[in-house]
């Protein structure tokens, strides 16, 4: 009786002792495995193959969680802005035949230095840094 | 060198010797006190000129009479049909005007000669507004000074001056709503509660010097200074031309003018919105207006279904920016269909709202998704509880049973 | 394997270690038993805390990025891209405050058990620098993800030091690793926080639990007299294994309820600081900074010929070494112990924090 009593103690606490010791390991090792994607710097963004921007084009496109335009005014001539409008917030656009930043909320106009020209933003785009390495663009914060 | 300061010496007398208009006045009581009291803060004194500049007069004399004579060019009080001739003495002059700011325009009494307001006083009227009734006088400040009553957030109160008040307005077959109404618009608010001094003010449309209506047709112009999308596709539209030939002013129909309100939804609708004023509901653009609204509707239901499903995950502690940042896309979209619907092209608008949905749809999965990982997060942690329950249970009994072995020994032992 | 071969081995070992004289050690050793033996493990729960937040720094360790381009990206990296990363943070966070929580118990328990008597001033003392360096880990730690909450509050709490008369600017300049809250701050926090706190925290540490070895669990004087009384000793459990199971049991009750804390209410990560935004409104440190900091916004801008703020910063310290010096005022010359007076100023201590930190919190 004593002993059958002292081996269910002994089996709880075996059993308790390594489920438990499993549940704090099993995560600790999920942990210390690298996930999958690749813990980019934050400091910049690769946004795609160079040949994806044609000449005399602009593309939004992600950096973190933020939006930011990517505009190529010739083969060698990158420029970034954030593409978030100092008004209200809408995504700015490029507007190839008239050569400059527009956002379609409030017609306010940026010129391709980010500075604003006309409309109701009252201030500049920041601009980003662009780069290339081995035919991608790199986008960066300008530091 | 030495000439130099000679110059400054006899223009400080000078200024010194100006005094003598704002010091007499200055003890003096009631009209006569107050523009002297008024003049510290006036831009024209901080560049230099005095009262004589207007009023004429000799500023160096101590006695009245000498101070105020005819003979020196002694104006006294300005006429009101007088000044705005008076100010454009200087203000039209280019040459002098460029001294003090290159920037600054010289054609302001040409634009107030075509205003209502410039009309009205060359025919004699002096009831209209004049430099001074906007700008205020003897503390004139520059535009740009939050406290000049031509500053953006305080221009609707110097307007209303005059337009608020219906026994002057009726002379004039005016209504005397306009300001309480723009106070009641979206513009209003943009203006004052969010401090956004690029939002219009009365000045923004119906201009200022040459202050008029804006005239039936060009009322989208107007708007479309700042909404530019809208009225490029409103030009496109069928209600353009129809429009134009019923003499009806674009943007005003559907959102009025000082009254505009933040556009909804239901604006659209055929019953108890604007489109049934003119449309029946079984009429072809009566459907069409259903549609659209329809359209609208389910995207910014979707986006706040969507938005409920992240926030529960997000108070859960399951991170969702990623989902976030998407959400803010799909809204982005439901606002660009919104401006599309100023084409009044219901396949139009589907584009936007199918993008829209597209997007809703992987955010309320994504939203799910993270539901799911916190029920997996709890399944997890009743998993631990329960080992950590029992290996408690475990050593509870060990400490009891080897308490009891204890004790009985004891009991043998005593 | 042949029990041949273990033997063998065990011989090898034990000739070069003496894992018989611990043995032998562990197998005598024990700790006296009483109704206020509950008490003791808070002790053990706080050592057992600081196991944890040892082993998930060092996990953290494997994503952070000390700088303030990357110090919150990467912890929201940890937190979203990272297998049971949010719960190795959670545990982090929740752990630290568990930790702070039950060191203030252990404390009051000492005071109010009267432990700290001679010949344990030195137990006490290290105990108080133990404080001190858990309020450090927490204060660097929070500035670490580089959130809004944590940025300003650093600024505040930086602010405060400022005003120590004499070394205070220098000290905030120490602190800032410059004139504001910068990365160089960050850099600085980072390094305090995982290398020079820990390795100072791992001496005083060894040495407290050497002096608690050294005079063991000491006995309340009460429950002492009244064994006198009874002409009987203090009754005594074996350290091995009576002891170990019963610490065993509280460390699994606080690993259950730090379990349930984690999952259920992760801890957050709020919003990146942006060091040109204006602060926030309702900016408060932690919770166990928030009965000095309202305290401090209670005191008038100027008493006497002071600024309340250095007023305040001085009483500060003076209290804190006061209280540092606890055994030393507790003892009159006969050994015996001020037993009431230490109790009332405990009482009052603790109502003064519960107060003024709900103060803190709710106004």
């Amino acid at each position: 009786m004593e002993s059958s009593r002292r081996g269910i103690v002994y089996w709880l606490l075996g059993g308790g002792l390594i489920g438990s010791l499993a549940s704090f390991l099993y995560p600790v090792l999920r942990y210390i495995r690298p996930p999958e994607v690749a813990q980019a710097a934050v400091s910049e963004a690769e946004v795609g193959a160079v040949n994806q921007f044609p000449v005399n084009s602009g593309k939004v496109v992600r950096f973190g969680s933020k939006p930011v335009l990517l505009i190529r005014l010739a083969s060698d001539d990158w420029r970034a802005f954030s593409a978030t409008c100092t008004h209200l917030a809408c995504i700015v656009q490029y507007q190839p035949e008239r050569q400059r930043i527009w956002c379609a909320c409030h017609n306010g106009v940026y010129d391709l230095n980010g500075r604003v020209i006309s409309g109701p933003p009252p201030r500049p785009l920041e601009p980003f840094d662009v780069h290339l390495r081995d035919g991608e663009v790199i986008v960066s914060k300008r530091a | 060198m030495r000439r130099t300061i000679t110059l400054l010496l006899l223009a400080a007398a000078a200024a010194w010797a100006q005094d003598t208009c704002v010091e007499c006045h200055e003890s003096l009581e009631g009209d006569l006190q107050a523009p002297a009291k008024a003049w510290p803060n006036d831009v024209h004194r901080a560049r230099g000129f005095g009262c004589a500049d207007c009023h004429g007069g000799d500023p160096t004399a101590m006695d009245p009479e000498k101070a105020m004579s005819r003979a020196k060019g002694f104006r006294g009080a300005i006429r009101r049909t007088q000044i705005p001739n008076l100010c454009a003495r200087c203000h039209s002059d280019p040459d002098l005007m460029h001294r003090y700011d290159p920037q600054q325009r010289v054609d302001q009494l040409a634009q107030y000669r075509t205003s209502i307001h410039g009309k009205r006083l060359a025919a004699g009227d002096e009831n209209v507004a004049t430099c001074v009734d906007c700008h205020s006088v003897h503390d004139i400040r520059e535009v740009k000074d939050p406290l000049s009553p031509v500053y953006p957030l305080r221009i609707v109160v110097t307007c209303a001056r005059c337009h608020a008040d219906e026994k002057l307005m009726a002379n004039y077959n005016l209504w005397a709503t306009q300001p309480e109404d723009y106070k009641a618009s979206v513009h209003w608010k943009a203006l004052a509660e969010r401090g956004d001094l690029s939002a219009p003010s009365c000045a923004s449309c119906h201009g200022n010097h040459g202050a008029t209506p804006p005239q039936v047709s060009s009322v989208a112009a107007v708007c479309g200074l700042c909404h530019a999308l809208q009225e490029q596709f409103f030009d496109k539209s069928p209600h353009y031309q129809a429009f134009t030939d019923l003499g009806l002013s674009g943007c005003v129909v559907c959102h009025g003018n000082h009254r505009i309100e933040h556009p909804t939804d239901a604006m659209l609708s055929v019953e108890d919105g604007v489109c049934g004023k003119c449309h029946e509901a079984d009429s072809p653009p009566g459907k069409t207006a259903a549609e659209i609204q329809g359209m609208l509707t389910k995207l910014a239901e979707e986006l706040d279904r969507s938005r409920a499903v992240l926030d529960e995950a997000r108070t859960a502690g399951i991170e969702v920016s990623e989902a976030d940042v998407q959400w803010a896309q799909g809204r982005e979209k439901l606002l660009k269909a919104r401006v599309t619907v100023h084409s009044f092209d219901a396949d139009a608008v589907r584009r936007d709202i199918d993008e829209g949905l597209k997007i809703t749809a992987a955010v309320y999965q994504a939203g799910l998704d993270a539901l799911k990982e916190r029920d997996r997060r709890r399944l997890g942690l009743v998993f631990s509880l329960v080992a950590i329950a029992i290996t408690i249970i475990g050593l509870w009994l060990a400490i009891r049973s080897r308490e009891q072995r204890n004790a009985s020994r004891k009991a043998a032992e005593g | 394997m042949a029990p041949a071969v273990i033997a063998k081995i065990r011989w090898w070992l034990e000739d070069r270690l003496g894992l018989e004289t611990v043995k032998e050690f562990l197998a005598h050793k024990s700790v006296p038993r009483h109704s206020a033996t509950m008490w003791y493990y808070f002790g053990g729960i706080t050592l057992f805390l600081f196991g944890i937040q040892v082993t998930t720094g060092i996990l953290l360790l494997l994503y952070y990025r000390p700088s303030p381009n990357e110090a919150y990206e990467s912890v929201q990296f940890i937190m979203t891209q990272v297998d049971f990363g949010w719960l190795i943070r959670s545990i982090h966070s929740w752990a630290a405050n568990l930790m702070i929580l039950t060191a203030f118990i252990h404390m009051f328990s000492v005071v109010f058990l009267h432990a700290y008597r001679a010949p344990r001033e030195l137990t006490w003392l290290t105990g108080i620098v133990l404080l001190g360096l858990a309020l450090g880990f927490g204060f660097s730690g929070y500035l670490l993800p580089w959130n809004t909450i944590s940025y300003f509050a650093t600024r505040v709490g930086t602010d405060i030091a400022a005003v120590v008369p004499l070394i205070g600017p220098p000290l905030a300049r120490f602190l800032r690793g410059g004139s504001d809250i910068s990365g160089g701050t960050l850099t600085r926090f980072f390094g305090f926080h995982v290398a020079v706190l820990p390795g100072i925290t791992t001496l005083v540490l060894l040495l407290h639990l050497a002096l608690v070895q050294k005079w063991n669990i000491s006995v309340p004087p009460k429950v002492e007299e009244e064994y006198q009384r009874k002409g009987q000793e203090v009754p005594r459990i074996p350290f091995v294994p009576d002891f170990v199971l019963r610490e065993l049991m509280a460390w699994y009750i606080t690993l259950a309820i730090l379990g349930v804390l984690a999952a259920l209410f992760p801890w957050e990560l709020g919003q990146k600081a942006d060091p040109f935004a204006p602060a926030p409104a309702g900016i408060r440190p932690e919770w166990y900074f928030l009965a000095p900091f309202y305290t401090l916004k209670l005191i008038p801008s100027h008493v006497w010929f002071l600024e309340g703020e250095v007023l305040g910063v001085i009483c500060f310290g003076l209290l804190a070494a006061a209280w540092a010096c606890l055994p030393f005022w507790a003892s009159r010359r006969d050994g015996t112990i001020r037993t009431r007076l230490v109790t009332g100023a405990g009482v009052l201590l603790v109502s003064y924090l519960a107060v003024f930190s709900a103060l803190g919190y709710w106004r």
